[in-house]
């Protein structure tokens, strides 16, 4: 059975780890990600991609993780590697599988039926094991409506801005006007197919500005997180996805004059001056949900 | 499983273990660590009973230890000897003889 609840958890910060790195993958719970995502790709040098898979294996069934969810990056369908990532990652217990380079519906599915397969080889509850893909070329963004709805496992997409960049022959450029057509295309496509969308990684630690407004420009433009390579980043993302205090009062003004409304057949009205109708509702829904994660939240919704 | 060449996983970085397997008659782990005093028995009965569930009987093992937990040990010990033994591209016994 595939959790709708699991599908659509709250996943502000997406933390890169590389497994080749113990020191790294033993205890990045003290950084309270929502996300930890776990390399066997990039980060790995060809010849210790053995090693870091055996790591892997034992992280996922040793670590108490305390609730972070644990995300791991596989290598891509065109290296000899993949197919016995997922093997370690289904018989480890992973929470979800990262497809790298996803170029069609089709890099998907292949992965789906791989993870089946491995669910069904180490006795794991059928559809526990969730994906996601990440979009890093020209294609990819082109193939978004296609590999958004390719599989019901399928929580969300990411950008890999690096990648996407070098295959449209730019860099990045640091005012974000290279992706802004992929982020907006993602966006909308995610949100068509009802699951999740992730910005890609800030990779300039020292300008902590310039990663503050990317990361509200992506809470701005409806991304569901960030991936992050440090964990400095961490508290950043989750500052700006937390809603101020008058937003959450708002919220919670729209929530309750909506139920009460609908009950006497009243649709649309004001809110502290600001017409709302029911289209507001999951909005405020939502905002009470990121205020609860951020523990700021003492309502009673 | 028979180690038929010398092979090495693994680092001396903090949180991590150097494993060197080679061939040998017998068995002998020859190990040290940053904290001998408090684990050396547990960080040996890790790495043995890792060999052990691979079948390794015939095998010099050094383990240069930095720290690593139990799970850390288990993989570099295990790349080790599945390096040693040429079987490193195999599909691995994940939950059986690797867990």
């Amino acid at each position: 059975m595939i959790s709708e609840a699991n599908k659509k958890r709250l996943r502000r910060s997406m933390m890169f780890l590389n497994c080749q790195k113990p020191g790294l993958i033993k205890d990045p719970y003290v950084y309270r990600p929502d996300s930890i995502m776990l390399d066997l790709e990039d980060a790995v040098a060809e010849n210790q991609k053995d090693a870091a898979r055996l790591s892997l294996y034992h992280a996922l069934r040793e670590i108490n993780y305390r609730g972070v969810e644990r995300v791991v990056r596989i290598n891509g369908l065109d290296t000899p590697h993949w197919r016995e990532d997922i093997r370690a990652c289904v018989a480890g217990g992973c929470d979800a599988i990262r497809i790298a380079k996803t170029e069609g519906a089709e890099d998907v599915r292949q992965v789906e039926a791989a993870v089946a397969r491995a669910e069904e080889e180490f006795g794991r509850p059928k559809g526990c094991t969730l994906l996601m893909a990440a979009i890093e070329s020209a294609r990819g963004v082109q193939e978004l409506r296609e590999i958004c709805g390719a599989s019901p496992r399928l929580f969300g997409v990411a950008l890999s801005g690096g990648d996407y960049t070098k295959d449209l022959q730019t860099t990045i450029t640091g005012t974000g006007v290279e992706l802004a057509g992929a982020r907006q295309l993602m966006v909308i496509a995610a949100r068509a197919a009802g699951i999740q969308c992730f910005d890609t990684v800030y990779t300039n630690l020292e300008d902590t500005e310039g990663f503050r407004r990317e990361v509200e420009l992506d809470r701005a433009m409806g991304f569901d997180g960030k991936s992050l390579i440090n964990p400095r980043q961490i508290a950043v993302v989750h500052e700006v996805y937390t809603p101020t205090e008058k937003e959450i009062i708002f919220a919670e003004k729209v929530v309750r004059e909506i139920e009460d409304k609908r009950a006497r057949g009243i649709g649309v009205f004001t809110v502290d001056g600001k017409m709302v109708d029911v289209a507001f509702y999951d909005g405020a829904k939502r905002t009470i949900a990121l205020a609860k994660a951020a523990g700021v939240y003492t309502g009673e919704l | 499983m028979e180690i038929v060449a010398a092979a090495m996983a693994g680092t001396l970085e903090s949180s991590d273990a150097q494993v060197t397997v080679e061939p040998a008659d017998g068995l002998e782990i020859r190990l040290s660590s940053s904290v001998m005093s408090q684990y050396g028995r547990q960080i040996r009965q890790v790495v043995a009973d890792t060999l052990a569930r691979l079948e390794v009987t015939g095998a010099k093992v050094t383990v240069i230890d930095k720290g690593a937990l139990d799970c850390t040990l288990k993989a570099r010990v295990e790349a080790a000897a599945l390096r040693g033994a040429g079987r490193q591209g195999d599909a691995v016994p994940w939950g059986g003889a690797v867990r």
